[in-house]
């Protein structure tokens, strides 16, 4: 069974539906980029997704072992994070917390897996300083590996690359591809960086109001739609 | 009345006692939500709590419908009445921050809305200006608090610290990122929610020895002057909670030594104390710069 199986899901604001006719599948390994322009409806797909919004037809259904709470979201930096006061340890463990079981304080396994990731994503030295004062790639690996204290499976991550300059952009890149192929987390990325984004997919879904491609990446390149998207860029 | 004055007399030492015990609990209390509340851009959501909590102890000082006599003990339900009068209006403005009216618009129609309507309900009455004054910057003589509402406020006071600390990793990972903490499954609305009420009730407990205008600074001053000089979430707590009660402790001297006023005194020490740090961080930051220069 797919980790994900989306069914003929509408989103709607207000009553107002924004995004419809969306039918797709993620299975376990899968790199699927989902791209479209600026208010093409990939925000509130990604919201549907993590259960952050009510959803207005169809279904999207867990399997595999994953639950909804589960994801391992990556979100866009936010404003009110800009001068938060916390350490970069204090962020990745709050990772953990959404695991069910209630305790007023982090337990021994919850901080061993912070470490893990941590590592894994090499900010050891970074643990101790302040959040606000990290580089804006720096910033990205701490939320990245806050994002994998919350999932064992999947990531979904929010335009990772935003803000980012390019050369942190390709290290960023390569970080989430190195989790996709030798960590055999399965990947969903939002992004408008298409020629960048889709390089190292397996899948894409690209919207706009509805999904105008669904499939495989080599499948995509040489679709119209890919075509025309990536404006002769596709390799 | 001065320090040797309430120190000869037995009486009055009691009723400074029970004075400093709810200061020292609501500083606390006020201190650790602010950092909270700051964090989130909601600072002034004190300011339209408290000031709309002025209309209610307007309302409540005019009739009297809240204080009884019950065989011959005088017994008031004045405190529960302001308190569920602002946490209403808490829960209000939490929802309007999510709707089309702007957050900060809300705050400000509550809070000047408030004061106007208090002090209608006070000149309509004829009650003379000493009091609109002492309910809008606190007692300036150290007032009485009737044990009841004294027991009231340590158990509400001790209640909100124990939430705190039961809390805490979710109240940090609610603050940080609501969206993120939604999405691992924690009931982000549910502490939203949560704190506003707490802070209602908290706001609500200081008015009375602050004032409505005054009490809000209890809530953003020890978060702005800990985020100053602090680099975690954990240690702008500890240093918020220390700072709010050590002003609280010297601003409540002075008050009682010079007979002024409580809320303007320790508002004025925290603002005092806010600058200090201020001036702490920005040397830090001048020696900081120059070693990364040299080095």
């Amino acid at each position: 069974m797919a980790l994900i199986t989306v069914k003929d899901l509408a989103l709607a604001y207000e009553g107002h539906v924004v995004a419809g006719d969306i039918s797709f599948e993620v299975n376990s390994g899968d790199y699927l980029c989902i791209v479209g322009e600026n208010g093409s409806g990939k925000t509130t797909l990604m919201k549907a997704l993590l259960g952050l919004m009510k959803i207005h037809a169809g279904s999207i259904t867990f399997g595999d072992g994953l639950t909804q709470t589960q994801i391992g979201y990556m979100p866009q930096r936010t404003d009110i994070q800009k001068d938060f006061p916390a350490s970069c340890k204090e962020v990745v463990l709050s990772g953990t917390l959404g695991n069910g079981k209630f305790h007023p304080f982090y337990t021994k396994e919850e901080k061993q897996r912070a470490q893990k990731n941590i590592a894994l994503l090499g900010i050891e030295e970074l643990q101790n300083k302040s959040f606000q004062n990290l580089s804006g790639g720096q910033q990205q690996r701490v939320l990245l590996a806050r994002a994998l204290c919350a999932t064992e499976k999947l990531i979904l991550l929010d335009e990772p690359v935003t803000g980012l300059d390019p050369l942190v952009t390709a290290e960023m890149y390569a970080i989430i591809k190195e989790l996709n192929e030798k960590h055999g987390i399965t990947v969903i990325m939002i992004s408008h960086d298409i020629a960048g984004a889709i390089d190292a997919a397996s899948h894409v879904l690209h919207l706009h109001h509805k999904p105008l491609f669904f499939g495989k990446k080599e499948d995509y390149l040489l679709a119209d739609v890919g075509r025309d998207f990536l404006g002769g860029e596709a390799k | 009345m001065s320090i040797s004055d309430i120190l000869a007399n037995p009486l009055m030492t009691t009723v400074v006692i029970k004075a400093i015990v709810v200061g020292f609990l609501v500083s606390l209390c006020s201190s650790l939500l602010g950092v909270s509340l700051v964090l989130k851009r909601f600072s002034m959501i004190g300011d339209g709590l408290s000031h709309f909590g002025f209309f209610a102890v307007a309302i409540a000082t005019v009739t009297g419908i809240f204080d009884f006599t019950i065989g011959n003990k005088p017994f008031s339900l004045a405190l529960e009445f302001e308190m569920l009068v602002v946490v209403i209006v808490a829960i209000i403005l939490l929802r309007l921050k999510n709707s089309k009216t702007k957050g900060d618009a809300a705050i400000a129609i509550f809070s000047t809305a408030g004061i106007a309507l208090g002090s209608i309900v006070y000149n309509a009455t004829g009650n003379n200006t000493m009091d609109v004054c002492t309910s809008l910057f606190g007692s300036s003589n150290i007032f009485t608090i009737s044990d009841a509402d004294l027991g009231f406020s340590v158990v509400l006071c001790v209640a909100i610290l124990i939430f705190f600390v039961l809390f805490y990793t979710r109240i940090f990972a609610v603050t940080f990122d609501s969206d993120f903490a939604a999405a691992t499954g924690i009931k982000s609305n549910f502490y939203n929610t949560f704190i506003a009420i707490l802070t209602a009730v908290t706001i609500v407990l200081g008015m009375k020895m602050m004032g409505a205008i005054m009490v809000s600074g209890l809530i953003i001053f020890p978060a702005l002057a800990a985020m100053r000089v602090c680099k975690s979430f954990k240690s702008v707590v500890i240093v918020s909670a220390v700072f709010s009660v050590v002003c609280f402790l010297i601003g409540f001297f002075i008050a009682c030594t010079l007979s002024f006023q409580t809320g303007p005194t320790v508002v004025t020490v925290d603002v005092a104390a806010f600058i200090l740090f201020l001036l702490i961080s920005k040397i830090k930051a001048k020696i900081n710069g120059k070693k990364a220069f040299n080095s």
